[in-house]
C-alpha cells in the first residue's frame, strides 16, 4: 500500500506543496486562475515549523481512522482505494472530526460550513503536493517496502559498527 | 509542450539529446515545479528579516514581517525589475557616450565618427550648436550632454524631452514622472523599494514609470550614438538561422548587445592578414562572423552579417560543432554557454570587465585598444578552428533570407520617394484610408516558457491579414527573420490586400523591384527608440498625441528585466502593450488592476496579458479598432 511519506530533512519550507494542493482543489486547476478565484480554494496540508525543523503535516488516511469512527452524520467514509473521504452534502459542521484527528489536518470551510480534508487527490496518479515538491521532501512510498528498507539500514549500521570495533 | 517551431533549433536540440548535452530546455524541466510565490510576485527578500511570503489563498500570512502586504511586495518587485532594466540599457548607453567622447578627443582611434549627418541631426535636436563648428567639437558637446544625462540634473532628461510629443511631456509632468537622471532614478528606485520606504503601491508604480522613462532615454542615446559611430542603418539583404554557419570558414559568433565590440570584430575580420591566417589554418573560405541576439541585429543592419539564432536558442550555435569562438559582451548571455563550449573545441571569449564567466577566456576590450583586442579574439578563434572535431560538425542546412535595417531615416527616406514634399503623407493617407489598419511593434525575447517563436508566427499572420503594419526589434526581429517573414515573398503570401498594396508601392518607389518585406526590421532592443521616433513624427504631423494613434506593441515571448522596462515605457507612451507571458504580479489584485486597466486613464497605454497568440491578436485588433473610431476613421 502506497502512502505519502515526508522526509523533513529535505523540506525547504517553500510551501509549494500547499500551493499545489490548493490549486488542485480549485475550479480551473491552474495557479493563475486559482489566485483570482473567490472564495479562494483551500489547501489540505500544512507546512509547520519548529526549532531546526520544517515539514508538511498531512492526513495519514489512518487505517483505524479516528475521524471516520467519530463522524456521526456518515459524511466521512473510506473509498474503494482505502482513502478517507467526504460525502460533502452530509457534513453538518459539528467539528467532531477536527476534535479527534491526532494531526490537526482537518479544517473548516468558512463559506460552506463543512469540514475540509485531504482526498489523496484520488483522481491523480501522483498527489498534487508530492508533484509540487521541488526537493522531494514528499514522496510516495510503499509502506511494506519502507519497513524492509529500514531493517536493512539497521543491519548496515550494525555491521559497520562491528567491523570498526 | 514543443520546445521550438524553428526546425534548425529542433535539429540542434536533437543533436544535444543524442550526445547527452543539457540545454536551457532541460534546465527548465529540472526547475519544474517553479515556486508559486515567485510566479505571483508574493515573496520578498529585501531585508534580512525575510524572506517573507504571502499566502495567496488567504489562510496564511497576509503581511511580511515589516507589514508589507501583497500589493507592496508586488509593486516593489516590478519597480526593481524596471530599475534593473534601466541600469542595463543605461550602462550600454553610457558606454557608448564615453566612447563618443574619447573618439572626439582623439583617444579612441578605432572609433571614428562615421555619420556626420546623424551627429548634426542629434546635435540640432538636443540644442548643441552645429553651424560653422568642427565635427569633433560638436561630438564633444553631444557626448558631454549624453554623459550629463546619467547623474541628477536640475532639468528633465534631454533625450526624453526632445523626442516625445508635447502631449506626452505634459502628461508626464502632470503625474510627476519626469526623470532628471538615468543612474539617479535607478538609485531612487532602489531607495524607495528598500526596507521601509515607499509603501503605497500606486506611488511605487508611478516611480517605476519614471524609471522606465529614463530607460527610454537610455535606449535613445544608445541608438543615436551607435548611428553616429557606425552609421545609420539602411535596408540590406542577409540571411538568418543556423545554416549561416560555414563549415569551411572560421566561424565566430558575436553575442550580446553593444556594437562597440561586434562592429570592430566585423571590421577586423575583413583585414587581409586575418583572412590569410584563417586560410593558412585550413579554412578555405576565410572568416565568417555570425550574430546572436541584439548585437547580431546591430551588425546585421550595418554589415549584412547573418544572424545565427536568437536568445533562447543561443546554445544551439555551439551545438553545430562548427563554432570556433563565441565572443560576448553583456546581457542575455547564458552562463551555461561556457559549459557547453567545453564539450566542443569552441572558445568562449568574454570581453567586458563587468561580465566574466568561469571557464571562458577573458580578452578585455577597451576603447583605446579595440582593434588590437579584436585581432587577439580572431586569432584565438583561428587557433580553436584547428582543433575542430569533424565528427561533431552538424550544421542544419536551414536559413531564410531577411531584409534588415529599417531605421527611421531609412523608412522616411523610402516614403519620400513616394512623396518628395511630404514624406509622411503616404503613410498617414494609407492609415486614414484603412490600407494600413494600424501598426504593431513586436519587441522582446524568446522564452523557454513558450514554444520558441510560436506566439510570434501565430500573431503576425492574424495581424497582417488585417492589414496591420509590422515593426520589429530585438529577438522579435530574430524570430521573424528566421521564419522568413522579412521578405517580399512573405508580403505577397500573408499581407491583406490594403497592406500589400502599400508595401508594393513603397518598395517599387524605393527601387526594390518588389514589395517591402512584411516586417520592417528596426534593429536591436535599444532601437525600440526608432519605432517611437516614427510614431512621434506621425502623431505630430496629425496633431494628436500617441495615446490616440492606432499603434500597439507586443512582447509575446518576454524574458528580461529590460523587457519589463521597455514594456512600462511603451505603456506610459500611450501604447496598449501585449505580454504573452504572465509577469509576476497576479499576487496583487491592486497592481494587476492598475497595470491592465487603471493606468489607461493616466497614460492611455496599458498591459494586455494574453498567453494565447490568436486571442492576443484579436485583442490588439480590437484596440486598434477602438483607436481608429476615436480618430473618426473607419474601423
Ligand atoms: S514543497 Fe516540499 S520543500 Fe516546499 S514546503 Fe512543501 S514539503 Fe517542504
Ligand atoms: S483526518 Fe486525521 S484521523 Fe482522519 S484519517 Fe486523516 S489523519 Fe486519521
Ligand atoms: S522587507 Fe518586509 S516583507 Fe520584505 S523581507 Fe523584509 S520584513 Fe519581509
Amino acid at each position: 500500500m502506497k502512502q505519502i511519506f515526508v522526509r523533513p530533512e529535505r523540506c525547504m519550507g517553500c510551501k509549494s506543496c500547499e500551493i499545489g494542493c490548493a490549486v488542485q482543489h480549485s475550479k480551473d486547476k491552474t495557479l493563475y486562475s486559482a489566485v483570482l478565484q473567490s472564495p479562494a480554494p483551500m489547501k489540505r496540508l500544512f507546512v509547520e515549523a519548529g526549532e531546526n525543523i520544517r515539514m508538511p503535516i498531512i492526513c495519514r488516511h489512518c487505517e483505524d481512522a479516528p475521524c471516520l469512527n467519530a463522524c456521526i452524520s456518515g459524511c466521512l467514509y473510506r473509498d474503494e482505494k482505502g482513502f478517507v473521504r467526504r460525502r460533502k452534502e452530509r457534513c453538518i459542521g459539528c467539528w467532531t472530526c477536527i476534535m479527534v484527528c491526532p494531526f490537526g489536518v482537518i479544517t473548516r470551510d468558512r463559506e460552506k460550513h463543512i469540514a475540509v480534508k485531504c482526498d489523496r487527490c484520488h483522481k491523480l496518479e501522483v498527489p498534487a503536493c508530492v508533484n509540487a515538491c521541488p526537493t522531494h521532501a514528499l514522496v510516495m512510498v510503499d509502506v511494506d517496502e519502507m519497513s524492509k528498507e529500514k531493517r536493512h539500514m539497521v543491519i548496515l549500521t550494525e555491521s559497520k559498527a562491528i567491523s570498526h570495533q | 509542450m514543443e520546445k521550438s517551431t524553428d526546425s534548425a533549433t529542433l535539429s540542434a536540440i536533437k543533436e544535444a539529446e543524442k550526445t547527452g548535452i543539457k540545454t536551457v530546455w532541460d534546465r527548465y524541466a529540472a526547475q519544474i515545479p517553479q515556486c508559486g510565490f515567485g510566479e505571483t510576485g508574493l515573496c520578498c527578500r529585501n531585508c534580512m528579516q525575510g524572506p517573507c511570503r504571502i499566502d495567496p489563498f488567504g489562510e496564511g500570512p497576509q503581511m511580511g514581517v515589516c507589514g508589507a502586504n501583497a500589493d507592496i511586495m508586488v509593486a516593489r518587485g516590478i519597480s526593481r525589475a524596471v530599475a534593473a532594466g534601466t541600469a542595463s540599457h543605461g550602462g550600454h548607453a553610457k558606454h557608448m557616450a564615453h566612447t563618443l567622447f574619447k573618439s572626439a578627443i582623439g583617444e579612441a582611434p578605432d572609433y571614428p565618427i562615421r555619420d556626420e549627418a546623424k551627429l548634426k541631426a542629434v546635435a540640432n535636436r538636443i540644442g548643441v550648436k552645429v553651424d560653422n563648428r568642427d565635427v569633433r567639437a560638436i561630438a564633444i558637446d553631444v557626448a558631454k550632454k549624453a554623459l550629463e544625462e546619467f547623474s541628477e540634473k536640475e532639468s528633465p532628461l534631454t533625450w526624453a524631452a526632445t523626442t516625445m510629443t508635447k502631449g506626452r511631456i505634459d502628461t508626464f509632468l502632470k503625474y510627476n514622472v519626469v526623470p532628471t537622471g538615468i543612474d539617479s532614478v535607478v538609485a531612487e528606485s532602489m531607495h524607495r523599494t528598500t526596507y521601509g520606504v515607499d509603501a503605497d503601491p500606486v506611488n511605487l508604480l508611478l516611480g517605476a514609470v519614471k524609471c522606465a522613462l529614463a530607460d527610454y532615454a537610455g535606449c535613445h542615446i544608445a541608438t543615436d550614438i551607435a548611428d553616429i559611430l557606425f552609421g545609420t542603418p539602411h535596408p540590406t539583404l542577409t540571411r538568418a538561422n543556423l545554416g549561416v554557419l560555414n563549415k569551411d570558414a572560421v566561424n565566430i559568433a558575436v553575442h550580446g548587445h553593444n556594437p562597440l565590440l561586434s562592429d570592430i570584430v566585423v571590421q577586423v575580420a575583413g583585414e587581409k592578414d586575418m583572412i590569410d591566417r584563417a586560410k593558412t589554418a585550413g579554412a578555405s573560405e576565410g572568416i565568417n562572423i555570425v550574430g546572436v541576439c541584439c548585437t547580431g541585429n546591430e551588425v546585421m543592419m550595418r554589415h549584412k552579417i547573418p544572424l545565427a539564432t536568437s536568445s533562447v536558442s543561443q546554445e544551439t550555435v555551439i551545438l553545430t560543432g562548427a563554432l570556433d569562438a563565441m565572443v560576448v559582451d553583456y546581457q542575455c548571455i547564458m552562463p551555461a554557454l561556457s559549459n557547453i563550449a567545453e564539450c566542443y573545441h569552441t572558445k568562449m571569449i568574454t570581453t567586458m570587465p563587468i561580465a566574466k564567466i568561469p571557464k571562458a577566456v577573458h580578452i578585455e576590450f577597451s576603447e583605446a585598444n579595440a582593434k588590437e583586442s579584436a585581432r587577439r579574439i580572431i586569432s584565438t578563434a583561428i587557433e580553436a578552428f584547428k582543433k575542430r572535431d569533424p565528427n561533431k560538425i552538424n550544421i542544419p542546412d536551414i536559413s531564410s533570407a531577411a531584409f534588415a535595417g529599417f531605421s527611421t531615416e531609412a523608412i522616411i527616406g523610402a516614403l519620400s520617394l513616394v512623396n518628395k514634399e511630404d514624406s509622411l503623407k503616404p503613410l498617414i493617407d494609407n492609415i486614414v484610408a484603412g490600407n494600413i489598419y494600424g501598426v504593431c511593434l513586436f519587441a522582446g525575447c524568446n522564452t523557454v516558457k513558450v514554444t520558441q517563436d510560436a506566439n510570434y508566427t501565430a500573431m503576425i499572420k492574424e495581424l497582417v491579414k488585417n492589414n496591420v503594419l509590422i515593426l520589429a526589434t530585438g529577438c522579435a526581429s530574430g524570430a521573424f527573420a528566421r521564419h522568413g517573414f522579412m521578405t517580399p515573398e512573405a508580403t505577397e503570401k500573408y499581407a491583406g490586400n490594403g497592406l500589400k498594396a502599400v508595401l508594393k508601392a513603397v518598395g517599387q518607389a524605393a527601387g526594390l523591384g518588389g514589395p517591402l518585406p512584411l516586417v520592417l526590421h528596426m534593429g536591436s532592443c535599444v532601437d525600440n527608440s526608432r519605432a517611437v521616433d516614427v510614431t512621434v513624427a506621425v502623431a505630430n504631423k496629425l496633431g494628436v498625441d500617441l495615446n490616440m494613434l492606432p499603434v500597439v506593441a507586443s512582447a509575446p515571448e518576454p524574458v528580461t528585466e529590460k523587457a519589463v522596462a521597455i514594456g512600462t515605457w511603451a505603456v506610459a507612451s500611450g501604447l496598449p502593450t501585449h505580454l504573452g507571458v504572465v509577469p509576476p504580479v497576479l499576487g496583487s489584485k491592486t497592481v494587476t488592476q492598475v497595470l491592465t486597466s487603471t493606468v489607461k486613464e493616466l497614460f492611455g497605454g496599458y498591459f494586455i496579458v494574453e498567453p494565447d497568440p490568436v486571442k492576443a491578436a484579436e485583442a490588439l485588433l480590437s484596440v486598434i479598432a477602438e483607436r481608429r473610431r476615436g480618430l473618426g476613421l473607419s474601423a
